[in-house]
C-alpha cells in the first residue's frame, strides 16, 4: 500500500466515524425526544400544547397540578396511591420471584435426584408459554379461592419465573463451587442453611440484575391487575393510566401530559441510575452461547 | 410428534454415555442424593397456578355460557366455541382470524425495521476498526424505551399525535400537511403507528442480545478473514451473520410469541372510552389478548377457547425453536437421560 492510499484509508475511516457517530447520536434523541415533548407539555396550557411542539418549558405547571387533582378526585383512587399499590405488588413478587428461582435453580444444579434433567428440560420446555394464554382458566380458579380483587393472584406467581431459573442455573454453573457446598456439608451445615448462607450470597449479581427485571415486569404489567383488580382504591398504578383516557382527562392535553410525566418519571430516574446493570443485564438473559 | 424431533435416534443408541461429557458432567454424577427441602417449590407453584390453570381453560373452552337474566346457564358444547370464534359455525363472523391478522400486522412492520436497524447498529457498536468512542451511551439511550410502562408510552403517542395534538399542527404549520390528519381514523395510520411504537420500544432490546452475540463470535475467523483480504461487508455476510443465526432465532421467537400476546399499547392506543377493548377504527387494531379480554366478563367459554387457539400457535411456534436448537439443548440431553432410564429399566439392570 502506498503512503497516499494508506492515508485517504484513514480518512475514510475518519469520514465513517463521523457519519456512524451521527446516526447514533439521532438514535439516541429519538429515543428521549417524546418524554422530554412530555416533560415540556405538562407546563404548558392545553392551548398551547395545540398549537403545536416546543421544546421550552411553559410557566403553566402549577396550574396543571391544581386542574389534575381536581380530575382525578372522581376516579377514588390518586395517582400516589396506585403507585403505592404498584409497589405492593411489585415488591413482593420480586422477592418471590428471585427467591425461589435460585432455590429451584441451586436444587437442580447441585443435587442429583429422579427427574433431575426432566426438571430442567421442563422449565426449558415451559420458559416459552405466556400467562395470557391460560389467564381464564387462572381467573377461575381464583374465584374458587375467593382470591380475586386482592393482590394475592398477582404476588404468587412470582414462586414460578422459569426464565429467571434458567438465568441463575446459567450463572450458577459459571460461578459456584460445589467444594464448597461439600466443605459446608461436612462442617455439619444444613442443607437450607447452606443454601441461604453460603450459596444465596454468592448470587448476589445475578440476584440484584434479575430482581430490577422482575420488578420492571411486574410494575408495568396492565393485563393480569386488569384481570383481577376491581375496586377502585386497589388499581395498580398501569391501571390508573387507562384511566387518563377517560372524559375528565382528554379535555385538558396539559392535565394529560402532566399525569403522564408522572407514571413515567419514576421509571425513568430509576433508569437512569441503574441503567449500567439493565444494559448489561440484558445481554445476559439472552442466548446461552 | 415426539419422533418428527428425534433425528438419527440410532447413531446415539450406540453411545454408552452423552456425547461430549465434560469432566463438570460427569463430576456431578457423582452429586449427593441428599434434598434440598424446598426445592420443588417451583414445581408445585407451577403445577398448581400454571398448569391447572392451562387445563381448566381447555376445559371450559368446552362449554356454552348463556346470560339471560342475569342468570348464566352453562352446557356442554364440545367443539362449539371453537367453531364459532373461527367463524366456522353458521352466522358467526370470524373474529379471532381477523384479530389474529391485526396482531400479526401490527408485528411484522415493528419487526422486520426492528432487525434491519439493531443488525446495523449492533455491527457498528462492535466494528473494532471504527470504534465508537460513545458506545456505552448509546446502549443506555437505545435500550431506554424499553424499561419505561408500556401503557403510559401508548397514550403518550395517543396525545402528542391525535388530530389537534402538537405534532399535526406542527406538520400544518411547517405547511407540509394542508390540514390535522387523524390517524385514529386510518386502518394504516393506527397500524403503522403502533408497530412503530413497538419498533421504538424494542430495537435496543434486540441490539443489545445482537451485540451480545457479535462479541461471543471468535475473532481469529475475522483475522484469518482479513488476511485473505476480505472487506467489511464481505465479513458482515460471511461471518457475522451465519455465526449470528441462533440469536437471530431467539430473537425471532420471542418476538413473535411476545408479539402475539401484544396487549398494553393496541388496548391504549385507540380504543376511545369505554368501548370494550375494541381497537379503532372498525376494530382493526384490536388484537388477540383484547379479544379475550373482553369475552372474559361475558363469556367465559370463546374466550377460554381464544386462549387455547392462541397457545396452540405459541406452542407450535417454541416447537420449531427447539427444533432448530435440538442437538446443543439441554432439552434434548434430558430427553435422552429419560430414554436411557427407560431402556436400562426395561433391561432390569439398575444402574442408575
Amino acid at each position: 500500500m502506498t503512503e497516499r492510499t494508506k492515508t485517504a484509508g484513514r480518512a475514510g475511516l475518519r469520514r465513517q466515524k463521523i457519519a456512524r457517530n451521527i446516526v447514533m447520536i439521532v438514535l439516541s434523541l429519538i429515543s428521549l425526544i417524546p418524554f422530554y415533548l412530555m416533560l415540556v407539555n405538562a407546563t404548558r396550557t392545553s392551548n398551547q400544547v395545540q398549537a403545536g411542539i416546543s421544546l421550552l418549558f411553559g410557566d403553566n405547571l402549577l396550574n396543571n397540578i391544581h386542574n389534575f387533582e381536581q380530575a382525578q378526585e372522581g376516579l377514588g383512587i390518586t395517582v400516589f396511591q396506585s403507585m403505592v399499590n404498584s409497589f405492593k405488588v411489585a415488591v413482593p413478587y420480586t422477592a418471590l420471584s428471585v427467591y425461589f428461582s435460585s432455590l429451584t435453580a441451586y436444587g437442580i444444579h447441585a443435587y442429583r435426584f429422579r427427574g433431575r434433567k426432566l426438571a430442567w428440560g421442563f422449565i426449558m420446555g415451559v420458559m416459552m408459554v405466556p400467562t395470557q394464554v391460560f389467564a381464564i382458566g387462572f381467573y377461575q380458579f381464583m374465584i374458587t379461592l375467593n382470591l380475586i380483587d386482592t393482590y394475592w393472584p398477582l404476588i404468587i406467581p412470582g414462586i414460578t419465573t422459569p426464565a429467571v431459573v434458567f438465568f441463575m442455573k446459567q450463572y450458577l454453573e459459571g460461578s459456584l463451587s460445589l467444594e464448597m457446598v461439600e466443605a459446608a456439608r461436612i462442617d455439619g451445615s444444613g442443607e437450607f442453611h447452606t443454601f441461604n448462607t453460603i450459596v444465596l450470597p454468592l448470587m448476589k449479581p445475578a440476584i440484584a440484575t434479575q430482581a430490577i427485571f422482575q420488578f420492571v415486569a411486574s410494575w408495568n404489567n396492565l393485563f393480569m391487575p386488569t384481570l383481577i383488580i376491581s375496586t377502585s382504591s386497589k388499581k395498580t398504578l398501569t391501571m390508573f393510566v387507562q384511566m387518563l383516557t377517560g372524559e375528565s382527562f382528554r379535555t385538558d392535553y396539559g392535565v394529560v401530559f402532566l399525569g403522564l410525566s408522572i407514571t413515567i418519571l419514576p421509571m425513568l430516574v430509576m433508569y437512569f441510575i441503574l441503567s449500567r446493570f439493565i444494559v448489561e443485564g440484558v445481554a445476559l438473559g439472552g442466548v446461552k452461547e | 410428534m415426539e419422533d418428527a424431533l428425534r433425528p438419527s435416534r440410532t447413531r446415539r443408541e450406540t453411545l454408552p454415555y452423552e456425547e461430549g461429557e465434560t469432566s463438570a458432567a460427569a463430576q456431578r454424577r457423582q452429586l449427593p442424593e441428599v434434598r434440598l427441602p424446598v426445592h420443588r417449590a417451583f414445581f408445585i407453584a407451577y403445577l398448581v397456578f400454571s398448569l391447572w390453570p392451562l387445563l381448566s381453560t381447555f376445559y371450559y373452552s368446552l362449554f356454552e355460557y348463556t346470560t339471560r337474566n342475569l342468570k348464566t346457564t352453562i352446557t356442554f358444547a364440545g367443539w362449539k366455541n371453537y367453531l364459532s370464534v373461527l367463524g366456522i359455525a353458521a352466522g358467526e363472523r370470524g373474529y379471532f382470524l381477523s384479530y389474529l391478522g391485526n396482531t400479526l400486522r401490527i408485528w411484522i412492520f415493528n419487526f422486520v425495521p426492528q432487525m434491519l436497524l439493531s443488525l446495523l447498529a449492533a455491527a457498528w457498536l462492535t466494528d473494532n476498526r471504527v470504534r465508537l468512542r460513545g458506545g456505552g451511551v448509546y446502549k443506555i439511550m437505545v435500550y431506554m424505551p424499553n424499561i419505561i410502562t408500556a401503557a403510559s408510552i401508548s397514550l403518550l403517542f395517543c396525545a402528542l399525535l391525535s388530530k389537534y395534538g402538537p405534532v399535526m399542527s406542527t406538520l400544518r404549520s411547517m405547511g407540509l400537511i394542508g390540514e390535522n390528519a387523524d390517524i385514529m381514523q386510518s386502518m394504516w395510520g393506527t397500524s403503522i403507528s403502533i408497530s412503530m411504537i413497538l419498533f421504538w420500544m424494542w430495537y435496543g432490546n434486540t441490539t443489545l442480545l445482537l451485540v451480545a452475540g457479535m462479541i461471543g463470535i471468535n475473532p481469529t475467523l475475522y483475522e484469518a478473514a482479513d488476511v485473505d483480504g476480505a472487506t467489511g461487508n464481505q465479513k458482515f455476510f460471511h461471518i457475522t451473520l451465519p455465526l449470528l443465526k441462533p440469536v437471530m432465532l431467539y430473537v425471532l421467537v420471542t418476538s413473535v410469541i411476545g408479539g402475539l400476546q401484544l396487549y398494553d399499547i393496541p388496548a391504549l392506543f385507540n380504543v376511545g372510552q369505554g368501548s370494550g377493548y375494541m381497537g379503532g377504527p372498525n376494530d382493526t387494531s384490536t388484537t388477540v389478548t383484547m379479544y379475550i379480554m373482553r369475552l372474559h366478563t361475558t363469556d367465559t367459554g370463546r374466550a377460554a377457547a381464544v386462549s387455547v387457539l392462541l397457545f396452540l400457535i405459541t406452542l407450535a411456534i417454541s416447537l420449531i425453536f427447539f427444533r432448530v436448537f435440538n442437538g446443543s439443548d439441554e432439552y434434548e440431553q434430558a430427553r435422552r437421560e429419560r430414554k436411557r432410564r427407560r431402556l436400562a429399566r426395561k433391561g432390569g439392570a439398575g444402574n442408575d
